[in-house]
């Protein structure tokens, strides 16, 4: 968020005015808009455009605490938020740690987040975005086609207030371009198609790299045509940027002080030793303002500031909001996550990223005799249990033979522990980008991870 | 929620400027949630969502937006936003209320459950898995209930009214020994009212979660490389969510994005199979009486011996082939726009007992507990999780095994299974991402085996 007076702010002041002696009250109020338009063979096939507000209201009194929320800011509707959030007090469990956050001094890092220029884009140049990256995308390989173009963008402002002298509000908008390919060879029962996909995100559609987004859709499509599964065998592998970043992303849940504190962390005892490989430095900043998720304070309103999590291979601390920071014995890091008005804020990493090494992909395969070159992952979510470390994956990309990319493969899985790949990673690549996700990426190459086929 | 008079004229000013098609589609939603972690009971959450989506068709153009304002003014400018701007004819809209549709009969509103009976289940659940073992190092519980009120009406003279109720539980256990951390985890989730506490026992689902947890305390790395794969009844439906139900939708097939397009009477599977998606299930997760578009939902047979019979179908795509919807429009809430999507997806039962289906296993895997996965629906592969899962050697289960993914070919793996068991069981509540969106999904199927399967792990 960049630092805005929104109209907002009166509104959360003015529900934090009506706790009670002895309440800690906490209203977080938003306001936001999007604009979606997807395009199909030349026509757009939908066009969104919508506004949506709320309020979500934290009571704490005496060590429990309630929440509720609503979709609206009709001043009946903020009163009966208020009532149910007091009411829901009663049924939570007595937390000796239970408070919001207090300002702590930080000061803020100023942010440039909201565009006006984007706010004043007209709706006819937007679609016409989609429109030529639909173009783009399917002009240049006849085997490809555009499944659909999409142009996205959003606003919003937020503005949070609390009984212990928490008052901040901004806003901030972005938008950004995608669209999705497929790739046909073949006929009959030999007939495969692939998919793939490019996108540019910006503050301002000045900003899109379209040319970039169509070749990497048509590329990605393209280099897995013909891909067969391989025999099973232990391999390095090398992790193109946007895979990077996912990796990173279930790492950063093994760093959450929420597990930690909880006990759910595989590092919780670790701070201090080397769980990584001396190459890695591990660093989450959002006052970076070339990150994509960069911001001037986090969920609960503290100012959002650079931490080093891991520092040559060395853990260094993890990172909290205001409530696991108190149970842990420490001060906020700056990392209360807020998913909207509809929840209660919780712990994560803003804008992840390694330090960068210095060479190029290419560079970095010309090292690697036997590997992979993984260029999608399939089931985060259902084969990676950060809890226990164990890492599986499905997998599609090239082999690396001798230094140079190869057949593609597709129907394999890669296969780990974290705690092993974080020790195994022999080199980061210096070819950073800033993706639209909580964790920026950039080549890696991972030894020793077994590839499971035929 | 809102008069009809408003809504035939929100409805008739929306296709004013020449569009064929309008649809308003409000929701009143009203939900309860409560969380234990760390034996505390760190919040209980009101929430209230309430709003209306409006949409409109112009040839092959849909304009959408949405508001929280259900004021005749504001929808009106909701319908402005989303229709093409232009001059042109008039229209009148008359709207007949549909008949009600009511799979589901709801006993006990959760709204009118007092919240420290709702609490008391996270505790004893709680309990009940701190105490099975002293392995148990952590336990997070969950409960959820909802009670959504929807509208739909739309130019073609649809009203539909519903209600749809929620109730909801989860459980997660974490276990410690020397191999580390383990995680089991179980939920239930039913579209009936509190009274599902009736006859669920939350101890048993608790005991169950930790039970896992420990079990895999001494679990060994999954292999690695292709195998027989059983699959355990009621735990597997996500194979065929995956393997096949998405490259089943209408849109996938409309843009030729499924390996299935063009596939409607050949076999597409083993003779075994016979795929059903059924919205009417009473109680389960993925049940309705309407879809989100207001079309009854309905009983589908997507493959039957074998033989593709149909695809799935919302009102966009089944205009567009002059054909029946089969009442799968869905959409996430008000916010969003409908699409093509599965409500209960399954396998009916096979000739096999199950328990030869494992003696007859040389060597290979068997899965008692799926978890999540994903397809690519143009090239067919996909992958999903095993979060409990054991080794079976010489025709017996044996060791247990960590977790892993593991990957196959959609039009294979259908092809491949080569047992299915007449033990048929519904699984466990599923939220099934498409675009974006989520909805609640059920499945459900008989133990079976597939012959060849790649399993994700590290051990040779």
């Amino acid at each position: 968020m960049s630092a805005f007076e929104s109209e907002l702010q009166a509104v959360a002041d003015r529900v934090v005015e009506q706790a009670r002696p002895g309440e800690q009250v906490e209203a977080f109020v938003a306001r936001g808009g999007e604009t979606e338009v997807r395009v199909y063979q030349g026509d757009v096939e939908h066009f969104v455009s919508a506004q949506s507000e709320g309020i979500g209201i934290r009571v704490i009194h005496e060590g429990r605490t309630g929440f509720a929320y609503a979709g609206t800011l009709e001043e009946s509707a903020i009163a009966e938020v208020l009532a149910e959030a007091r009411d829901n007090v009663q049924f939570g469990t007595v937390d000796e740690w239970a408070a919001l956050a207090e300002p702590d001094g930080v000061p803020v890092t100023e942010q440039e987040l909201w565009n006006e220029r984007l706010a004043e884009y007209p709706t006819d140049d937007k679609i016409d975005l989609a429109k030529q990256l639909e173009k783009l995308a399917s002009g240049t390989d006849p085997r490809v086609r555009v499944d659909d173009a999409n142009y996205a963008d959003a606003h919003g402002e937020s503005a949070v207030a609390s009984t212990t002298g928490i008052r901040m509000s901004g806003r901030e908008n972005g938008c950004y371009v995608s669209v999705s390919t497929l790739a046909d060879e073949g006929e009959g029962d030999d007939a495969e198609t692939q998919t793939g996909f490019g996108f540019s995100v910006g503050r301002s559609p000045d900003e899109f790299d379209l040319d970039r987004a169509a070749r990497e859709a048509v590329d990605r499509a393209t280099r897995l045509l013909g891909a067969t599964q391989p025999p099973s065998k232990r391999l390095t592998v090398v992790l193109d940027p946007f895979v990077t970043a996912q990796f990173l992303g279930v790492v950063s849940s093994t760093l959450n002080g929420e597990a930690v504190v909880k006990g759910r962390s595989l590092f919780r005892d670790r701070v201090g030793e080397e769980v990584a490989s001396p190459l890695v430095t591990l660093v989450d900043d959002p006052t970076n303002p070339l990150a994509y998720t960069a911001t001037d304070v986090d969920g609960e309103g503290l100012a959002a500031r650079r931490n080093v999590l891991i520092d040559g291979g060395v853990l260094r601390q993890f990172v909290h909001n205001s409530y696991s920071a108190r149970r842990a014995g420490t001060v906020s890091t700056g990392n209360a996550t807020r998913g909207g008005f509809a929840g209660t804020p919780g712990v994560g990493c803003l804008a992840l990223s390694l330090v960068p090494g210095t060479r190029s992909q290419e560079e970095l395969i010309a090292d690697v005799d036997d590997g992979l070159l993984v260029q999608q992952m399939q089931g985060l979510h259902s084969g990676v249990n950060p809890v226990s470390g164990d890492f599986s994956t499905g997998a599609a990309g090239l082999l690396i033979e001798n230094g140079t990319v190869g057949a593609p493969v597709r129907e394999v899985t890669i296969a780990s522990t974290l705690q092993r790949m974080l020790l195994d990673i022999v080199e980061v690549g210096g070819d950073i980008d800033w993706l639209p996700m909580r964790s920026a990426g950039m080549s890696l190459v991972i030894r020793d991870v077994t590839m499971s086929g035929s | 929620m809102i008069e009809r008079d408003v809504l035939e004229r929100v409805l008739a000013g929306a296709v004013r400027g020449g569009a064929d098609f309008a649809e308003v589609y409000a929701e009143d939603k009203r939900s309860t949630s409560a969380g234990l972690d760390d034996g505390r009971v760190e919040q209980v959450t009101s929430g209230r969502d309430r709003g209306a989506g409006v949409r409109v068709v112009a040839g092959e153009t849909t304009g959408f937006a949405y508001t929280s304002d259900l004021s005749e003014p504001g929808l009106a400018a909701a319908a402005a936003t989303a229709a093409k701007q232009g001059g042109g004819g008039v229209r009148t809209v008359a709207l007949t209320p549909s008949a009600p549709h009511r799979p589901n009969t709801v006993q006990q509103d959760p709204d009118t459950i007092a919240k420290a009976m709702k609490v008391e289940l996270l505790q004893r659940m709680n309990d009940a898995a701190r105490s099975h073992g002293p392995e148990i190092v952590q336990v997070s519980a969950g409960y959820g209930d909802s009670r959504k009120q929807v509208l739909v009406a739309n130019t073609d003279g649809v009203l539909t009214d519903d209600e749809v109720v929620r109730t909801l539980l989860r459980v997660s256990a974490v276990a410690d020994g020397d191999t580390g951390m383990q995680t089991g985890y179980q939920s239930m989730g039913h579209t009936i009212g509190f009274e599902v506490f009736d006859t669920v026992d939350v101890e048993e689902l608790a005991r169950e979660a930790a039970r896992q947890a420990i079990t895999k305390l001494r679990a060994r790395p999954a292999p690695s490389g292709t195998m027989p794969v059983v699959i355990e009844h009621g735990t597997g439906g996500v194979l065929f969510h995956e393997a096949c139900g998405h490259g089943l939708e209408a849109d996938h097939i409309h843009k030729g994005a499924s390996v299935y397009a063009g596939k409607v009477g050949q076999q597409v599977a083993s003779p075994l199979v016979t795929l059903v998606d059924d919205g009417t299930m009473p109680g389960e997760w993925g049940t309705l009486g309407f879809d989100d578009e207001g079309h009854v939902t309905q009983r589908n047979v997507l493959i039957e011996d074998g033989v593709l019979t149909d695809y799935m179908w919302d009102y966009l795509r089944a205009r567009k082939d002059g054909r029946p919807q089969s009442g799968n429009g869905r959409r996430q809430s008000y916010q969003h726009l409908p699409m093509v999507r599965m409500t209960n997806t399954f396998v009916l039962d096979g000739p096999d007992d199950p328990a030869d289906i494992v003696s007859s296993t040389p060597h290979g895997v068997y899965v008692a507990k799926l978890g999540g996965g994903s397809v690519n629906t143009a090239s067919g592969d996909f992958v999903f999780g095993m979060t409990e899962a054991y080794l079976i050697e010489n025709g017996e289960i044996t060791e247990p095994l960590r977790d892993g993914n593991l990957i196959g070919n959609g039009p294979k793996v259908l092809a491949d299974i080569d047992m299915l068991g007449d033990d048929f069981a519904m699984g466990s509540p599923g939220t099934c991402g498409k675009d974006g969106q989520g909805v609640p999904v059920g499945d459900g199927q008989p133990t079976l085996r597939v012959k060849s399967l790649t399993v994700g792990g590290t051990s040779s």
